[in-house]
This record gives C-alpha cells, sequence and structure tokens, in this order.
C-alpha cells in the first residue's frame, strides 16, 4: 500500500480544496462557484478517507458516503435554484443577484 | 505504489486547476471529472475499494452529468466572451494570497504532526456495510430523509409558472416582464 | 389638648385636598365655607391651645405632639413632630386669625374670578404649610414649610397666570427665594454634619456645649441661616422680589406678602438664636442688614406710583426692623412688632384692595383721590392702619412695639448708637410716605368713582384688624408706663434677656423722641402732598427720584451682575455644544452603521472573501498562540 506519510496526503487534500476555493472566489459565474463548491466538497471526502485507511477504521469510508450524499442532494437543489435564476433574471451573473444588499434607508 | 500515488495526486491537482480557469463551461466540467477519476484511482490505493466505485458511479457519473445536463439547458456557450471580461488578472490576485496564506498555514499544521507510516489494509465493501448499518444506521435514515428533502426541493424549485419568453426575444440581464 | 395640635395645620391641608379633588361639583358657596371654616377653625383651635398652654404655666415646656415618623436612616431621624411652645403659640395665632380675616374678605373679593376654587386652594395650602414651617420641631420639617410656602407664593403671586408679567413676577420671587433656601439647605447641612440631628431642642443645647462662642463653624451656620432667612423676608441683598410680587391679588399680597411668609425669616432667626448668640459677628451682621435695609426700602417707598408697591417697600421696611431688633438681641421686641405689623399691614394691604377693586383697577396713587368721602369704612381703616404703620404715640399699637424695638437698640448690649440714628431716621420716612400715601389717595378731589360701596365680607375684617392695630399694643407696656408685660413674660423662658449697657438714659427720652419725629413726618407729608407745596429743590432732584424709585437700582444691579452673563452664555451656547458631543455620539454610531452596510452589498462572493479572510486570522492565531 501506500508509504507516504499521512501528511503529505492530508495537505495533498488541502491542495485541492484551496483550489477549490480560489475558484469559488474568482468566477462570477454561479455555474463554476457551484462546480468549485464540488472540487472542496471532494477534497473533503478525500481527507475523511486518508485518515479512515490511516486508522484502519471504516469511519473515514461512511463519512464519505454521507458527504456524497450531502453533495448529491446539493447539487440537485442548486441547479434547480440556478434554472429559476435564470428564467428570473435571465444572467448567469452571482454578482448582479444583489437584491438582499443593504439599502441606504439612514 | 508510491509512484501511483504522486501521478495520480498531480494529474488530480493539475485537472482541477485547469477545470476552475477555465472559459468553457463544459471544458471545465470535463476536467472535472478527470479530476475526479484520478481521485477515485487514489482511494483505491489507500485501500478503499468501494470507495472508488463510489466516486465513479455517483460523483462522475451522476452529479456531473446533472451539471453538463444543466449547462446544456443553459446554452452557456454564448456567454463565453462576457467570461474573458470578468476574468481580468486583477480578480485573482487576492484570491490566490489568500489561499496560499491558508496553504502557508496548512503546512505549519503538518508540521506540527508526527504520525507512524503503517500499512494500509484493504478495507471490504463488508466492513463498510456492516458499519453503515449498525453503528450509524441513525445517519444513514437521515440521508434518506435528505435525498427525499432534495428530490422534493428540486421538484418545487425547478417548476415553471409563467409562461416564458423565448430568450432569444429578451436581453440577458433584464426581467422578464410580468413577473 | 395635645392631640390637638395636628389638627391646626391638618384641617387646612384636608380642606386643600377637598376643594382641589371635588372643586368642580362644589358650588362657590361650598367652596368659601369649607376654605373660610377650616382656618377658622384652626384659629379657634389656636386660641383654646393657647389659652390652655398659657393656664399650663409649666414654665416654658411645650406641647409636642409626633404624628409621624418621616425617616430613620442611617442613624438620622426626622419625624413629622409639632411642637408648641410660646413663641410658635405666637405665630400660630397671628397665621390662623389673620390668615381667617383674610379668607373672609377674599370671599368678596374674588367673587368674580373664574379661578375661585383655584385661590382658595392655593390659600389653604399655603396656610398649612406656614403652619407647619411654626410648629416644625425640627429643622427638616421647618424646611418643608419653609419650601411650600415658596411654592405657594409662586403659584399665588401669578395667579392671574393669563399675563406674561405677572408669571415673571412669581418666577422672581422663586427664584430670589430659592438662592436664599439654598444657602439654608447647605446651613442644615452643616448642622447635621455637626451634630448628628436637625432636632431643633437638641440643636440648641448642644450649639453651646460643641462650638465656643465665635467658632468658625458657628459662624458659618449662622451666616448660612441668615442667607436664608434674607432670601425669604426679602431683606438686602435679596429683597428684590417682593415689590415685583404686588402682581398678585391683593389678598395675598396681605397674607403672604405683609402678615406670614416674609416673617418666616424673623421666626427662623428667633428659633435658632442659641447660633447667633454664639456668632456674636452675625448678629450684628443681622443688626446691620436690618438698619439699612429699612432705610434702603424706606427711601424708595417715598417715590412709588402705585400704592401696592408703597406698602411693599413699607413690609421690606418693617421687617427691617425686625431684624434690627434680632441683631441687638431683643428677640421678645422683634416677636412683640411681628405681631402687629402683621396686624396693621394685614389691614392696609386689604384696605388698598378694596380701593384698588373698586375703583376699576386702578394703581397709581396719583389718578386717585378724594375717596374720603366716598368710602369712609375703608378711608377709616385705611388711617388707623397707616396711624399704627407711623407709630403715632400712645394711641397705636405701632408705637409701643417699634418704640421697644429703637429703645433696645441704642440701649442693649449688642445695640449701637449709629443703629438707633437709623432706625429713628427709618420712623420718619416712615412716618413720611404712609402720610403721603394717604394723602394722595384719600384727600384731593375725586378723580375715579368707586364702583360701590365695600360689602360686610370685606368690611368686618378691616374693622377687626383696625381695632387690634389701635389695642393690640397695650399688652406690653413700657417701664415707665405700667407695668404690662404680658407678651414678654410670655416668651421669657425661651429667650435670654435683653443685657443693658452701663450708661441708661431715661426711657421717655427716646419716647419723646419717637414721638416727636413721627409727628413730624405728618406733618411734613401734610404741607407738601395735601398742601401741594413746591418740595425744595434739594430733596426733588429728578435723577434722586428715579433712583429711588427703581429701588435704589438693585434690578439693574442684578441685571447687569447676573442675567447678562447668563443670557451672553446661553446666546453663545445657542447650538448648544454640550449637548452636540452627544449628537457626535449618535452621528458617529450612525456613521459607523453606513461604513458597515457598505459591506453588506448582497454579493456572494465577496462574503465568501470575507469568510476565508477571517479563516486565515483565525487559524493564524490558533496555531501560533
Amino acid at each position: 500500500m501506500v508509504t507516504i506519510s499521512m501528511e503529505i496526503q492530508l495537505l495533498f487534500a488541502g491542495m485541492i480544496f484551496l483550489i477549490g476555493l480560489v475558484g469559488f472566489l474568482v468566477r462570477r459565474n454561479v455555474i463554476f462557484m457551484l462546480l468549485s463548491i464540488e472540487i472542496m466538497l471532494n477534497s473533503a471526502g478525500l481527507a475523511f478517507v486518508i485518515a479512515g485507511s490511516h486508522w484502519m477504521q471504516t469511519d473515514g469510508q461512511v463519512m464519505f458516503i454521507f458527504i456524497l450524499t450531502v453533495s448529491a442532494a446539493e447539487v440537485s437543489v442548486g441547479l434547480a435554484l440556478i434554472l429559476q435564476m435564470y428564467n428570473h433574471f435571465r444572467t448567469l451573473d452571482a454578482d448582479s443577484i444583489s437584491k438582499l444588499r443593504d439599502k441606504k434607508v439612514i | 505504489m508510491n509512484t501511483i500515488f504522486i501521478i495520480a495526486a498531480s494529474i488530480a491537482l493539475i485537472s482541477s486547476l485547469m477545470s476552475i480557469t477555465n472559459r468553457n463551461a463544459i471544458h471545465a466540467l470535463l476536467y472535472l471529472i478527470l479530476s475526479l477519476l484520478s481521485i477515485s484511482i487514489i482511494f483505491y490505493i489507500s485501500g478503499a475499494p468501494f470507495i472508488a466505485a463510489l466516486e465513479v458511479i455517483v460523483y462522475a457519473g451522476a452529479i456531473m452529468v446533472l451539471f453538463i445536463f444543466v449547462v446544456m439547458i443553459l446554452n452557456i456557450g454564448l456567454a463565453e466572451e462576457i467570461e474573458n471580461r470578468w476574468l481580468t488578472p486583477g480578480t485573482w490576485a487576492v484570491p490566490v494570497i489568500l489561499a496560499c496564506a491558508l496553504l502557508a498555514l496548512l503546512v505549519y499544521a503538518m508540521r506540527q504532526m508526527q504520525s507512524v507510516n503503517t500499512t494500509a489494509v484493504v478495507i471490504t465493501p463488508k466492513q463498510v456495510g456492516i458499519s453503515l448499518f449498525t453503528t450509524y444506521l441513525i445517519a444513514v435514515e437521515i440521508a434518506a430523509v435528505l435525498l427525499m428533502a432534495g428530490i422534493i426541493g428540486a421538484y418545487h424549485l425547478g417548476k415553471q409558472r409563467k409562461k416564458v419568453v423565448h430568450r432569444f426575444l429578451v436581453k440577458p440581464g433584464k426581467e422578464i416582464p410580468g413577473k | 389638648m395635645e392631640a390637638y395640635i395636628g389638627l391646626i395645620p391638618g384641617l387646612p391641608v384636608l380642606s386643600f385636598l377637598m376643594i382641589v379633588f371635588l372643586g368642580r361639583i362644589m358650588s362657590r358657596r361650598a367652596i368659601a365655607i369649607i376654605a373660610v371654616g377650616s382656618v377658622c377653625f384652626s384659629a379657634i383651635l389656636t386660641i383654646m391651645a393657647g389659652i390652655s398652654f398659657i393656664n399650663a404655666d409649666s414654665g416654658g415646656t411645650a406641647f409636642t405632639s409626633t404624628l409621624y415618623t418621616w425617616m430613620n436612616a442611617g442613624g438620622f431621624s426626622a419625624g413629622i413632630t409639632l411642637k408648641l411652645d410660646a413663641l410658635s403659640l405666637v405665630f400660630c395665632f397671628v397665621i390662623t386669625f389673620v390668615g381667617a380675616l383674610i379668607h373672609l374678605y377674599s370671599v368678596e373679593f374674588m367673587q368674580d374670578d373664574e379661578g375661585f376654587s383655584r385661590f382658595f386652594a392655593y390659600m389653604n395650602l399655603f396656610v398649612a404649610s406656614m403652619l407647619v414651617l411654626v410648629l416644625a420641631d425640627n429643622l427638616l420639617l421647618l424646611y418643608l414649610g419653609w419650601e411650600g410656602v415658596g411654592l405657594c407664593s409662586y403659584l399665588l403671586i401669578g395667579f392671574w397666570y393669563k399675563d406674561p408679567e405677572n408669571n415673571n413676577a412669581a418666577r422672581k420671587a422663586f427664584i430670589v427665594t430659592r438662592i436664599g433656601d439654598t444657602f439654608m439647605i447647605i446651613g442644615l447641612f452643616l448642622l447635621f454634619i455637626s451634630f448628628g440631628t436637625l432636632d431643633i431642642d437638641t440643636l440648641m443645647q448642644q450649639a453651646p456645649v460643641q462650638w465656643h462662642s465665635g467658632s468658625p463653624l458657628a459662624v458659618i451656620s449662622a451666616l448660612l441661616l441668615l442667607g436664608g432667612a434674607v432670601g425669604k423676608s426679602a431683606q438686602l441683598p435679596l429683597q428684590t422680589w417682593l415689590p415685583d410680587a404686588m402682581a398678585g391679588p391683593s389678598p395675598v399680597s396681605a397674607l403672604i406678602h405683609a402678615a406670614t411668609m416674609v416673617t418666616a425669616g424673623v421666626y427662623l432667626i428667633a428659633r435658632t438664636h442659641v447660633l447667633f448668640s454664639l456668632a456674636p459677628a452675625v448678629q450684628t451682621l443681622v443688626a446691620i442688614i436690618g438698619a439699612a435695609t429699612l432705610l434702603i426700602a424706606g427711601f424708595s417707598a417715598l417715590n412709588q406710583h402705585d400704592l401696592k408697591r408703597v406698602l411693599a417697600y413699607s413690609t421690606i421696611s418693617q421687617i427691617g426692623y425686625m431684624f434690627l431688633a434680632l441683631g441687638v438681641g431683643a428677640w421678645s421686641a422683634a416677636i412683640f412688632h411681628f405681631m402687629i405689623h402683621a396686624f396693621f399691614k394685614a389691614l392696609l394691604f386689604l384696605a388698598a384692595g378694596s380701593v384698588i377693586l373698586l375703583l376699576h383697577e386702578e394703581h397709581d396713587m396719583h389718578k386717585m383721590g378724594g375717596l374720603r368721602k366716598s368710602m369712609p369704612l375703608v378711608f377709616i381703616t385705611f388711617l388707623i392702619g397707616g396711624a399704627s404703620l407711623s407709630a403715632l404715640p400712645l394711641i397705636t399699637a405701632g408705637f409701643y412695639s417699634k418704640d421697644e424695638i429703637l429703645w433696645y437698640s441704642w440701649s442693649s448690649v449688642m445695640g449701637e448708637k449709629w443703629l438707633w440714628l437709623a432706625g429713628i431716621a427709618g420712623a420718619l420716612i416712615t412716618s413720611l410716605y404712609t402720610f403721603r400715601m394717604i394723602f394722595l389717595t384719600f384727600f384731593g378731589e375725586l378723580k375715579i368713582e368707586p364702583k360701590h360701596k365695600p360689602g360686610i365680607l370685606m368690611g368686618i375684617p378691616l374693622a377687626i384688624l383696625a381695632f387690634l392695630s389701635l389695642t393690640g399694643g397695650f399688652i406690653q407696656l413700657p417701664e415707665n408706663f405700667g407695668h404690662v408685660h404680658l407678651f414678654s413674660n410670655l416668651l421669657n423662658p425661651l429667650f435670654p434677656d435683653v443685657r443693658f449697657t452701663g450708661e441708661a438714659l431715661p426711657e421717655w427720652l427716646f419716647q419723646v423722641i419717637s414721638a416727636i419725629i413721627a409727628l413730624g413726618g405728618v406733618w411734613l407729608a401734610y404741607h407738601y402732598y395735601y398742601k401741594k407745596r413746591t418740595i425744595p429743590d434739594l430733596f426733588n432732584q429728578h435723577r434722586l427720584n428715579d433712583f429711588f424709585y427703581k429701588g435704589w437700582g438693585f434690578d439693574w444691579l442684578y441685571d447687569r451682575l447676573i442675567v447678562k452673563p447668563v443670557e451672553w452664555v446661553s446666546t453663545i451656547n445657542k447650538n448648544d455644544v454640550l449637548d452636540r458631543i452627544y449628537t457626535y455620539i449618535a452621528q458617529s454610531t450612525l456613521f459607523v452603521n453606513r461604513l458597515l452596510s457598505r459591506s453588506q452589498n448582497g454579493r456572494l462572493r465577496l462574503y465568501a472573501l470575507v469568510f476565508t479572510a477571517g479563516l486565515v486570522i483565525l487559524l493564524t492565531i490558533m496555531l501560533t498562540l
């Protein structure tokens, strides 16, 4: 099996997470934002499995299954919302959907 | 084994990077699928074959396909020039700096750990199944409820309420009149 | 008998409450009956208590009646305890008796006024407060009564509140007396710190033990109490409020500003006489203030046009006599003069009120005249009152009281020769302005026809007070007339005897001199104001007249000294600099709000950026610390 130390593996998972984070912060298109969220979730699951294999227990894999479930539910609802958003605002720009901003009333 | 790990890891990293920096949505998604596959390899060599399979089937096979379907419905390819306008180098600066800061912290945290290299064993699906349905039974049930909520939510949110004016007749960014 | 002492102030309080709460549904007749009746009953109770007190003849021990423990905290206890001894008996008698007569008078005086019930409510409250003041056993309760009379004075001066001038006068009275009250309360604090109690008996016993004569604390506390007395009694330098207080109805001027409230200062000094004896310098100051005030007020009264203002300055002047008496140690003489002064001054004010009311609210004396024939009762009573004020010899009560003061001011140990001189000069001026007033108002040709003759409710009080102004003096005859010492026998146990200096000029000399002076004043007034001879230019310079008319310029002085700087400061502070600080606090909060609300622009990516930045900071802190 793999003999690389766990820290390097976890570091690798962290780097993927950071890539996903940067993608989320940079992109304006909501599809890409959702994509970056998927990358981040995946890297989290990766970290769990790595740790689980290190401890030689099933908990890591079980956790990954739950993460997978959550990700699936979230993606389906998110994409439905994106469809609604597109129908309503005619754009996929996340920055233009700012109706919840603080309006100056004072 | 180590070399497989290193190759798979680098493929995952590079394809993730390509995914987020791409201008075309479909290309980005395809890169992401590539990344998922390489991660699945890593799962396999870490002694989690069941998860490797699940990753390919569910993640790459279902979720990403769902993404691709939605992108095709929305017909995003036409909006590529807008993406060019948005993705200036200036916008990359701050997130990259923050990410590097976080990376530094991560490295620093990792250095504190000392762990022993142990030989990994393969954890069979049977073991995972037993663990799921005995120890984590409640979580499984809740996950089922979550999935049901997801289905109902997606159905309800995806409903079209009004007659939609054909999108070629309405400029992007404008609201549909009457909505 | 002791149990009924509480009713003496209690009945007016009850009637005040009844009029306040039920006044709307009571008829005028009922209100009048209740108001006048309560004070009458208090008078009757006072007389009964007085009779039993005199008969008890226990050498000065008082009737005490504790009604309620007001406070008992931290080693200080004060109760609502009423004590009736000789001094408070005299004051109670004057307040209730004269008060009852004035209430009776005001039933007719105020019958056309729409504020009828309000008037009687205030008057009853005033009588109650004044009674509490004189019956109080401790200084705190006295201060309660003190403040109560100040409040009622304000309410009653500004009774016709629709005219802003009246409101100004009421405010002026309240504020000027407030200055005095502040001195007094600081004096009370000082006394409490030194002795731990405000009980008058205890204080008077402990003070000579703890303080030797002339000790700084005694001087300071006596000065502070004197400050309070000066404010309430309208002496120098706080005398400016009383002439303006004539804006109130005449019964108010009679009761409050002639007979009772303005003598509260005299009462206070007489009550705490031990303190003043311990500080001889302050006692001399009292005499000096009295002498100066009586001269200043006398000169001012000579030049007034308004009938009531003459009487106001006259009141200031007569209280100056009382202060003079207190200052030379003639305690009972001062109280005697107070009683007689209450009679004739109330009479004068009530008669002046009749004149003014029946001449259609005309106040200027020069526009009056010839009322001798058309208002005979008022004329006679006014004449009697004026005679008593001028201390015409032998027949008027004023002669006996004022003469006693003058004699003591010469021959007492603390008396000075020039104090007597000031008193005599004041007597001349007193009879001069009094008879000027009488000649201008009642003699000469009839300029304004009175509306009608005064009714019986006005007439009876006038008559009774006139009778007392004539005969009241007979209870205290000087040494060489007879040995009638009823009054000083009553008060003797309370006060130390007057000590005489070695040189004793015969008393009849002083009596003759005062008689000549008083009659001389009458003749001068007759000469110049009845025969209308021209006054020699020496005494009739325009600027001098103007100076006296304005009350020796005190109003102008205070205006420049105090009012103008305050107005200047408030003009500078028009934008209310101090309030700006609080506005700035509020505005800066709003500013920060606006600043921070820009960060809530509704954009998802910004929020995520902030998450990440916060994450970096948190992890840095967690991992490195």
